[in-house]
């Protein structure tokens, strides 16, 4: 039986992970398996974690300012690794006005502040199903 | 083996265990010391896996591995956290981590185990590290699965009742008191040394540690490799493994016996009469080659 695996990496220097652990919370009573991998990641360690922990989709906090350098840089790696099937969603404090630019790296979905758990559970179950109907299930 | 491809054998065995043989019969033997790591929630286990992780790669050996940690009994998720203290190897290629929810397995494991550490053992690591899900006082499946168990304590752990206790207490080849840097851990090493007379086992069997002092790890994988290898020497580790294959199958048995009952409707009246039905559910299923396997 499949259970999917939801990697939860906080890139860069911020040091608060509050918004990281209420998701990673929301999304195991969702039923996912959440790997967590703690504060002040680099890209390199979240991307060598994706590869290892084999997860289908990787959540990135980011509330540094540093998103769009960061969120980049984990894709460019993820390619690189040959994983890039693997789709990125990022939260935190993300103005406005860069979501269309972390769009366009290839960023899959962007959740700011305030936005409901019940509504990333729902999106987060839609990637996952996209994922699985091109895959045809693999 | 490439990171990628091993970890996506892993999650193939871990979804779909009938798989398991096909894929581990593609490489050839190879066996890696395999030691568990086990004790009760926040006593440090992973903390000191990756002191020890830090030990073993300063001799340039490779290491793999599996964390456990709880499944959710009410939704199926899981919150695996155990990485998080690891992070320093997470970009070393001769270091591979791995995290795994126990998926309703009791006893500390999840049922991908056995065929999981194979897997990890032909493909070629010199270590494979087990850390089990916090454990209470009688979760003893990791010593059917290791070649050597480290039982990992801590202050606060009770007085020398708690070690005359039956179950975990009995089934350590070394005991470990973390956080030795506490005030406390002198006394749980003292009492773990009359306890260790008491049960006939030697002091080489007992080590202190702090992983946030970053002492005594030398000590602990010291002693684990020389357990090791006195269990090499002695034929130990052999009698072990054939008792682990004996679990195993055990385990895809069980497996198979579980299916079988699935499929036996409710409508039986009594329990003997439901097991003639799933006995003989079982017995078509056999004869009609379906093996299982796997789990």
């Amino acid at each position: 039986m499949r259970i999917f695996r939801i990697l939860i990496a906080k890139p860069g220097l911020d040091g608060h992970d509050r918004g990281a652990k209420v998701v990673a919370h929301a999304l195991r009573d969702a039923g996912f398996e959440v790997i967590y991998t703690g504060l002040r990641q680099t890209p390199e360690q979240i991307v060598r974690t994706a590869v290892q922990e084999d997860v289908d989709l990787i959540g990135l906090s980011i509330l540094s300012g540093a998103h769009l350098q960061l969120s980049k840089k984990v894709i460019e790696l993820l390619k690189k690794e040959g994983i890039e099937d693997v789709p990125v969603f990022v939260g935190g404090i993300i103005p406005q006005d860069d979501v269309p630019q972390l769009l366009q790296v290839g960023v899959k979905k962007v959740f700011g502040p305030g936005t409901p758990l019940s509504e990333i559970v729902q999106e987060v179950k839609s990637i996952l199903q996209e994922g699985v109907t091109k895959t045809g299930g693999a | 083996m490439e990171h990628k491809t091993l970890a996506k054998l892993i999650t193939q065995i871990e979804n779909n265990p009938e798989v398991a043989p096909q894929i581990l019969q593609q490489f050839p033997e190879h066996q890696s010391k395999v030691i568990g790591f086990t004790g009760s929630p926040g006593v440090g286990k992973s903390s000191l896996i990756d002191r020890v992780i830090r030990y073993i790669r300063t001799r340039d050996l490779s290491v793999a591995v599996v964390a456990i940690d709880p499944s959710s009994p009410f939704t199926r998720g899981a919150f695996l956290g155990d990485r998080i203290r690891m992070r320093e190897h997470f970009v070393d290629d001769n270091v591979f981590i791995r995290s795994m929810a126990s998926r309703g397995a009791l006893g500390g494991l999840c049922d991908a185990i056995f065929d999981v550490v194979k897997l990890l053992e032909v493909s070629g690591f010199d270590y494979v590290l087990v850390e089990t899900v916090g454990i209470g006082q009688s979760e003893i499946e990791i010593s059917h699965l290791v070649d050597v168990t480290v039982l990992v304590l801590s202050p606060g752990f009770g007085d020398e009742v708690q070690m005359l206790k039956a179950g975990v207490m009995e089934i350590a080849d070394l005991y470990v008191v973390n956080k030795s840097d506490l005030p406390e851990s002198d006394t749980v090493y003292s009492q773990l040394l009359a306890f260790l007379a008491l049960a006939g086992k030697s002091e080489q069997q007992l080590c202190k540690a702090s992983t946030h002092a970053n002492n005594g790890v030398r000590e602990v994988v010291e002693k684990i490799e020389r357990l090791w290898e006195s269990f090499y020497a002695d034929g130990t580790i052999e009698r072990r493994r054939k008792r682990r294959t004996r679990y195993h199958a055990e385990h895809i048995v069980r497996k198979i016996v579980e299916q079988a009952m699935n499929t036996v409707q409710e409508n039986a009246t009594n329990p003997y009469e439901f097991v003639k039905l799933a006995l003989s559910r079982l017995c078509e299923n056999h004869l009609r080659g379906g093996q299982g396997g796997g789990i």
